[in-house]
């Protein structure tokens, strides 16, 4: 008997069972085949925009990604430098050997945790209770929670033009009936659809004709626990081209033979990564579109043609490959597919990830209608903490929209469901410039350390990090910079306003274009880099800093006002039907959640509010 | 909103029928109690129909019923319309009786906050009823008219369209740093579009306080020395035309001496420096209590004498005026003519009508009274809508100084994101997802 059984050990199926282990809890991973525990079937990169401060998030929550993507990846750089301290993002080019090798590491250490080869095919279910599994071989394994991380292996199908294979991803065997099964227990059942592009054989590339994509030139890292583990000159190089008149001919003229455009997928794809039929059709008026070559791993030669993802038969994929610029004479290793599968409708869950229909059963990762490593990851992880605190008799741990991505991307999903594969962007957040990749740790190591999850001495570490923070803010504030003929030229030397008084530190620091690089000029203070940028980002952009947590303060209050668990939607008489169904079927928690919900107008939430306090007597 | 209102829908007293109105799910069962006649249970929706209405057993009125059913209705809910003979006595009577029988007397506007709340009408036009309702004058009438008809949030929404271009195309940049395939949106691009929006919605500001002349009237202040002929001539203005005769508390904190209507306008003039006052008490009155006046009128009319030479005060006054909103009248155009003025003034007497036809027509000119009404008419009203609108307009400019100051786009986005949503505050809008979607129907994008 387990505690927690995880089923699949994709990135969502790792963070669960690792961490529900780690809280101490029994837990058993039943993976298809050992050998692709945390294996990366798509592209060979962990982070992104958004997606690398989900990552960090992990990391502060006491996940694996962050710290096995460090170990393991042979290039990282960080987005968007420029573009503002809430949006710059870490992305690791992940090697595709060693990460899934470092995972199984970790999970190897982890002493409550057992691994296992089997395939699920049903749920042992009482009184809407989960129980345990059963596996294809019909043993059941008993436990108190289940976890279900299937990815996209649940009655998968591979689809290359008209070929049409009952298979997983890279010819991996699928799960035939777990998705009958839970349609037989009330789920809704919905099927999606993704894609890959094919791959290179790295010796039939000519990289002479493309343009050559470097790694940072400073030490970064996703965890917050260790040092850089790379040499920055020693990091791989990535490479971009262009489509073409060509390529866009061949496409055009073979459209009917794309499973896509041929009628033979019924799944829905993601709007963000569209195939490059679909990219060619909807802009024609597009000369070319732009393609990264990125190797996979150091240890074999297929490299990932980025940006060419495809259904079309495999020799319509030669010609569109053979039409690149540098690809003339490639050889394809592997070609491209589109893969259809089953999911559950994100709608039927809660915040806590347990389904709303069979209690103790938990769902995480592409099984909830999401895309992508990262958004896969988090879930897993909430997943396995949420399993563990229910297991504790514990309120479940459910982040807020303005505490985290993680909390984000859950909230959309139980509450506006999907359409299509859902993928984080930084533009979901509405309090991005307080879910920054710099203050992960702030933001969510304290939660961690409460669940048992972040060590002492982790906390130390923040506990540190926090006090110098504050050290530091008093000691610009109380240093003044006089303007000496000195001090004026060296502004003058940058180009620099000279201020026309003596200025504090904190004055000079408001400043858009004064940093602390340039104030070691004048004074040195001795911080860690990672001090000194907390207090420029509070200082340059407190204002509006400010008004987030203000505005952060306000969505709380409707947060707070709950709807009772036991509303009954048909009785509010005058609320749109669409927005009837909509709250019957989300059933939201809170007034707030209830505004979010796609269907239901400013003028349903005012009826809604009027019912609950004429019925309720709350919600002031 | 379960309980079923009733009110007096008709003005009380004038007129050959009164009407009341009821609405809400119980509006068929209590007029069915005090009223003989067609089964209302059984008639159709949208139809007018006879009978009787009785207290007990004496005869009330005979009535015309109109009885509409939910859902296609001002408010969604089922509607009633009792028809009677008008006077106060009968109709009186009629409510009291649905009051008796389960009826809530209705708060005002509270038809128009149903048809809302239930989703029948915008927020825009919610509003515009309640204007509509209150407009006093033509223009008014038609202001109103035109919100309700949505063209106010027409143009409303084409702005934001703009807005969320604009936003769509800083996002796409962001979650996709590396396509260099994309406009990648930079200051110089932003500045001028943002420039352009600002200019959109400052000329509905502008409009807007048109449509707060029309809405609330003209306020026009005479203003002069004792003994000038000030009273005079608001008489004129008064006798002539016939005087509107109105409660307009809470649209300006003069007193209103009283209005007329002035191609479809209505004119308030509005505490014109005491000039009701007996002449002891006007003597006192000096130039601060005349500023004051100034201030809070859209014209100031400074009446001076044709058989004077001009006085410095009256110098000071006219310095303090605006010239865009003064109009100088000089009276008393019967008597030598002693006053020497450089500035262009109008002549008239208190005799004939000749100086008052051209002051009317100098307002006209003035506030451009006659091009008003051509235009299109979707000029925001309300305090509220202003508000808004004004901070739209300063999330703009809070944009194009980050711009200037060099800060990153992320933080320049910020207030126009806040922008665009002032706008959509002023429609009743809601907007997160619309960015995500405008980001995929512009963009190629994707692994």
């Amino acid at each position: 008997m387990y505690d927690v059984i995880v089923v699949g050990g994709g990135h969502a199926g790792c963070e669960g069972a690792n961490i529900a282990a780690k809280m101490g809890f029994k837990t058993l991973l039943l993976t298809m085949n050992k050998n692709n525990i945390a294996d990366m079937p798509c592209n060979p990169s962990i982070g992104g925009t958004s997606k690398g401060i989900i990552v960090r998030e992990i990391d502060a929550l006491g996940g694996l990604m962050g710290i096995v993507a460090d170990l393991s990846h042979f290039q990282i750089k960080m987005l968007n430098n420029s573009k503002g301290p809430a949006v710059r993002s870490l992305r690791a080019q992940a090697d595709k050997i060693v990460y899934p090798k470092k995972m199984l590491e970790f999970l190897n250490k982890n002493k409550n945790l057992t691994i296992k080869e089997g395939l699920v095919e049903d749920l042992i279910i009482e009184d809407n209770k989960v129980k345990g599994v059963i596996l294809s071989n019909k043993e059941k394994i008993l436990s108190k929670t289940v976890i279900l991380t299937t990815g996209t292996y649940l009655k998968a199908n591979i689809l290359r033009g008209s070929e049409n294979v009952e298979s997983g991803p890279h010819g991996e065997g699928r799960s035939n009936h777990l998705s009958d099964n839970l349609k037989k227990y009330g789920l809704e059942i919905i099927r999606l659809k993704t894609g890959t592009p094919p791959r290179i054989k790295y010796d039939s590339i000519d990289f002479s004709k493309m343009h050559e994509e470097l790694g940072s030139d400073t030490f970064l890292t996703f965890s917050h626990d260790i040092k850089p583990q790379y040499k920055i000159n020693e990091q791989q190089k990535c490479y971009l081209l262009y489509t073409n008149d060509l390529t866009h001919k061949i496409i055009q003229n073979n459209l009917k033979k794309s499973a896509m455009y041929g009628g033979f997928v019924t799944g829905v794809g993601p709007r963000y990564c569209p195939s490059i039929e679909d990219k060619v059709v909807r802009f024609s008026d597009k000369e070319r579109h732009q393609l990264f070559l990125e190797p996979e791993s150091i240890y074999y030669d297929e490299w990932y043609l980025q940006g060419f993802s495809t259904s079309m038969p495999k020799d319509v994929q030669e010609k569109m490959v053979h039409s690149l610029v540098g690809l003339e004479n490639a050889v394809i290793t592997k070609y491209a597919y589109a893969i259809e599968y089953d999911a559950i409708n994100p709608l039927q869950i809660k915040p806590s990830l347990e389904n709303k229909i069979i209690t103790n059963l938990y769902t995480a990762g592409q099984i909830n209608g999401t895309s992508g490593y990262e958004e896969a990851a988090c879930q897993g992880l909430m997943a396995g903490i949420n399993a563990a605190l229910k297991l504790q008799n514990k309120e479940p741990f459910i982040l807020k929209r303005n505490e985290a991505y993680t909390g984000v991307l859950i909230d959309d999903l139980v509450t506006k469901g999907v359409t299509d594969p859902y993928r984080m962007l930084t533009s979901r957040a509405e309090f991005r410039l307080l879910l920054r990749h710099d203050n992960a740790d702030i933001r969510l190591r304290e939660y961690g350390y409460k669940l048992g999850i972040i060590t002492e001495a982790q906390m130390n570490k923040l506990r540190e990090k926090l006090d110098n923070i504050n050290k530091l803010l008093s000691d610009v504030k109380n240093t003044k910079l006089k303007i000496t003929k000195e001090v004026a030229s060296v502004f003058e030397d940058n180009d620099f306003d000279i201020p026309t008084k003596s200025l504090s530190f904190e004055e000079l620091l408001k400043r858009t274009n004064i940093t602390f690089n340039f104030l070691n000029h004048f004074i040195n203070l001795d911080y860690s880099d990672e001090v000194k940028e907390q207090v420029e980002i509070e200082l340059k952009y407190q204002g509006y800093i400010k008004k987030a947590k203000k505005e952060a303060e306000k969505l709380q209050k409707i947060e707070e006002k709950q709807i009772p668990d036991d509303i009954d939607y048909q009785k509010i008489k005058n609320i749109a039907s669409e927005a009837r169904q909509k709250l019957d079927l989300v059933r939201p928690k809170t007034m707030a959640q209830a505004s979010r919900i796609s269907g239901v107008n400013p003028s349903d939430m005012a009826i809604l509010a009027v019912y609950l306090k004429k019925e309720y007597g709350k919600n002031d | 909103m379960n309980d079923t209102i009733c009110a007096i829908s008709t003005s009380l007293g004038v007129g050959a029928i009164s009407i009341v109105r009821l609405s809400g799910k119980d509006a068929i069962k209590i007029v069915k109690k005090i009223y003989k006649g067609t089964d209302l249970d059984k008639v159709d929706s949208h139809t007018i129909n006879y009978g009787h209405i009785y207290d007990k057993n004496e005869l009330i009125d005979e009535v015309l019923v109109s009885v509409m059913k939910s859902p296609k209705t001002y408010t969604t809910e089922d509607i009633v319309e009792i028809n009677s003979h008008g006077g106060i006595n009968t109709t009186n009577k009629i409510l009291e009786l649905l009051l008796e029988n389960g009826c809530r007397l209705a708060e005002p506007g509270e038809f128009t906050k149903r048809a809302f709340l239930n989703g029948r009408i915008d927020l825009v036009e919610a509003e515009s009823v309640n204007d509509l309702i209150n407009a006093k004058t033509d223009a008014a009438r038609k202001l109103a008219l035109n919100n309700m008809g949505g063209n106010l949030t027409k143009k409303i929404e084409g702005i934001r369209n703009k807005i969320v271009e604009l936003m769509a195309n800083i996002e796409v940049n962001i979650d996709y740093p590396e396509y260099e395939d994309i406009l990648v949106i930079k200051e110089r691009d932003l500045i001028p579009k943002l420039k352009e929006i600002k200019s959109e919605l400052q000329d509905i500001l502008t409009l807007s306080k048109n449509g707060k002349l029309i809405k609330e009237g003209i306020n026009v202040a005479i203003v002069g020395k004792p003994n000038v002929g000030k009273s005079s001539l608001l008489n004129k203005f008064l006798d002539e035309d016939k005087a509107i005769v109105t409660d307009i508390a809470g649209t300006t904190r003069d007193i209103v001496e009283g209005s007329i209507s002035l191609n479809g306008f209505q004119i308030n003039f509005i505490d014109t420096a005491g000039i009701r006052e007996t002449k002891d008490v006007v003597e006192k009155i000096g130039v601060e209590k005349s500023l004051e006046t100034i201030k809070n009128a859209d014209i100031v009319i400074l009446v001076l004498n044709n058989n004077a030479k001009v006085s410095d005060y009256e110098k000071d006054l006219m310095e303090s005026i605006h010239p865009y909103k003064r109009i100088i009248y000089v009276n008393k155009s019967d008597l030598p003519t002693k006053i020497s003025l450089d500035n262009y003034y109008i002549l008239g007497n208190t005799i004939d009508d000749e100086g008052i036809n051209k002051l009317k027509k100098e307002i006209i000119k003035k506030l451009e009274l006659d091009t008003i009404i051509t235009k299109d008419m979707s000029y925001m009203s309300n305090i509220r809508q202003i508000d808004l609108l004004k901070k739209a307009i300063k999330s703009i400019v809070n944009a194009l100084n980050n711009l200037d100051a060099g800060m990153p786009i992320d933080i320049v986005e910020i207030d126009i994101t806040n922008s665009f949503n002032f706008l959509g505050e002023i429609i009743g809008d809601v907007y997160h997802d619309k960015l995500v979607d405008t980001i995929f129907a512009n963009f190629c994008v994707g692994k």
